[in-house]
């Protein structure tokens, strides 16, 4: 199988975000960035596929140098091959643009794939719509928010969350799968991998070299703002023994805050 | 028009979709139009009068043996003829599994911009300005989309959902082709997860549980409390999930999650950052940890510091006594 895995460089979920409010932008200095947490579960997952079918797995990123990082993390993972698909802009908050930058690779570049594996969404923008577009943009099948994938020759099944149950989706390959917590558990890097990644070569892919324009992938999101939430004031520590307080609480939840 | 994606789910419409198609016709007022439902799928014209009280002026059937189950690449094909023909200044769907799925495919169908997932809209100058969560709440994002049609999906339990008086309007069958061999991915099959009704996203009450609940035997204890409460779910902390204590499909925080409840009930929880965005955006929040120095009590309108096990069981028992008045 020939997969193709899209990861995203992201800051780590321990970060606290601050907000530079000129520029509308999180401020980086200071935070530690890592690949999105759905997208180790792609990785994980294609390398699976490839264990058991044989094939070959490439890591793409969307981005400037800063993610080498993460392109050199799934190779030391164990990915054949790493490609940076190279974009001058932050983080613009617009799925559209990258889904294009994506489709595009894919049809001039890497037009021989089986799957194309993403995380469920980025933990940051939190979009959840470049797998989809992705999908609609080069016409194929695709699973969201899968925690089961099974492929059996030319087609798929995967099982999908939604609310409360999960779908079965059936499909044919080549298709657009995203990944989530419960798909499997990531490995890590050995050390083996980590010094082969660090002679490991990525290909860079330019606007240029896909025929993009900046006009294409001019983001269509105009940011007015962007804001921490109000901090939440602590409230009130209700005394006494356990059946005092939790009478108590309730009385509260019903006629103070009025929420049950 | 506005035109709101209605969602059904055997042969039900979401909560959420009316939540969005009353947040449509508010935001339409504003701007002096009127608002559209469309239903995709079959035998889906019995819903009709819930649609209109919403505020619908007209409701849009679309209806094919081939739509019977979804599919992302049929249900698109269709919203897409629609949209081309009627050409509404924006479409809104709930962020729900399946508008999170289909609305990004319309998008990119149109060669437009999308806002996901928003818990605001507004009108400014004569355009929508909308707010979203960003890394999962902990900033939010106000935006324009410069693109038109403008397309949105909005998080559910967030928008209020208000019937507007008038229950009749226009209802328009439109005739959808759709090759079944172009649909080349559908749902073959639906498994529900037992016992559990209602998912942490929708639910108006979430008791969650982390570390201090100290194994998986004792969810048990947090399922028998949300049985007693209406509309409710269990949540839980990474770790919780992480140890294999419960499914990661009840995980609330930044790698799960984000959750928007009237009220969420964290026991045992310490409040790590990266949970506390995903739930920081809940009405009111009650922590019950025997640490007073948890970082959840921060954040909490009402704590109680004392063991969850004794805490848990008499806070049932409480409940039910008040929902038995009602």
């Amino acid at each position: 199988m020939n997969i193709l895995v899209f990861v995203k460089r992201v800051p780590d979920t321990e970060s606290k975000i601050r907000i530079n409010h000129e520029t509308h932008a999180v401020i980086e200095d200071g935070l530690n960035f890592v690949i999105s947490p759905n997208d180790e579960y792609a990785v994980e997952e294609a390398l699976r596929l490839r264990e058991a079918k044989g094939g070959q797995v490439t890591v793409l990123s969307v981005g400037a140098e800063e993610v080498l990082v993460i392109l050199k993390k799934g190779l030391a993972m164990g990915a054949d091959e790493a490609v940076l698909i190279k974009d001058e802009l932050k983080e613009t908050y617009d799925g559209l643009r990258v889904a294009r930058m994506i489709a595009r690779t894919v049809e001039k570049k890497y037009p021989q794939f089986d799957l194309l594996l993403f995380g469920k969404q980025s933990v940051g923008a939190d979009n959840a719509q470049v797998p989809s577009m992705v999908a609609e943009m080069l016409g194929l099948p695709q699973a969201n928010v899968v925690t089961k994938l099974e492929i059996d020759g030319p087609s798929g099944t995967a099982l999908r969350e939604i609310e409360g149950a999960m779908e079965k989706v059936v499909f044919s390959l080549p298709a657009v799968v995203s990944a989530q917590k419960g798909l499997n558990e990531p490995r890590y890097e050995t050390l083996k991998g980590i010094m082969a990644a660090k002679k490991k070569v990525i290909p860079v892919v330019t606007l240029e070299d896909l025929g993009l324009t900046k006009d294409d992938v001019a983001p269509q999101i105009e940011i007015v703002a962007m804001e921490t939430p109000p901090a939440r004031q602590a409230g009130k520590i209700i005394p006494g023994r356990p059946e005092e307080a939790a009478r108590e609480l309730a009385r509260l939840l019903r006629t103070e805050a009025k929420v049950i | 028009m506005f035109l709101t994606f209605i969602e059904t789910r055997e042969g039900k419409i979401k909560k959420s979709s009316l939540e969005a198609l009353s947040e449509a016709k508010r935001r339409a007022g504003e701007l002096g139009t009127d608002v559209g439902a469309v239903l995709i799928g079959t035998d889906v014209d019995c819903l009709d009068p819930a649609i209109f009280s919403y505020g619908a002026a007209r409701v849009f059937l679309l209806e094919h043996a081939e739509l019977a189950q979804y599919s992302p690449q049929g249900f698109v094909g269709a919203l897409h003829g629609l949209v081309k023909e009627a050409a509404p200044e924006a479409v809104f769907f709930a962020a729900t599994a399946m508008g999170k799925d289909l609305a990004p495919r319309l998008a990119a169908k149109l060669g437009v911009s999308l806002a996901s997932d928003c818990t605001a809209v507004a009108v400014k100058d004569g355009k929508l300005i909308y707010t979203r969560p960003i890394y999962a709440g902990k900033a939010f994002l106000s935006f324009r989309l410069r693109s038109t049609p403008q397309i949105a999906t909005l998080r559910p339990n967030v928008f209020a959902a208000a019937t507007a008086g008038n229950a009749a309007g226009e209802v328009v069958k439109k005739a959808i082709s759709v090759q079944g061999g172009a649909i080349k991915g559908r749902v073959a099959e639906l498994i529900k997860e037992s016992g559990a009704e209602i998912d942490v996203t929708e639910a108006d009450v979430i008791v969650s549980g982390g570390r201090g609940m100290k194994g998986p035997e004792n969810f048990a204890l947090l399922k028998e409390l949300s049985a007693v409460i209406p509309r409710s779910a269990v949540g839980a902390s990474r770790s919780a999930v992480d140890s294999g204590w419960i499914g990661h499909q009840h995980q609330v925080g930044q790698t799960g999650k984000t959750v928007s409840p009237s009220l969420y009930v964290a026991f045992g929880i310490s409040g790590a950052i990266q949970h506390l965005a995903g739930m920081s955006s809940s009405k009111v929040i009650v922590a019950v940890n025997k640490d007073a120095e948890a970082p959840i009590f921060k954040v909490a309108d009402y704590g109680i510091v004392g063991d969850l096990f004794q805490v848990l069981p008499a806070l049932k028992e409480e409940f039910k006594k008040l929902f038995a008045e009602r």
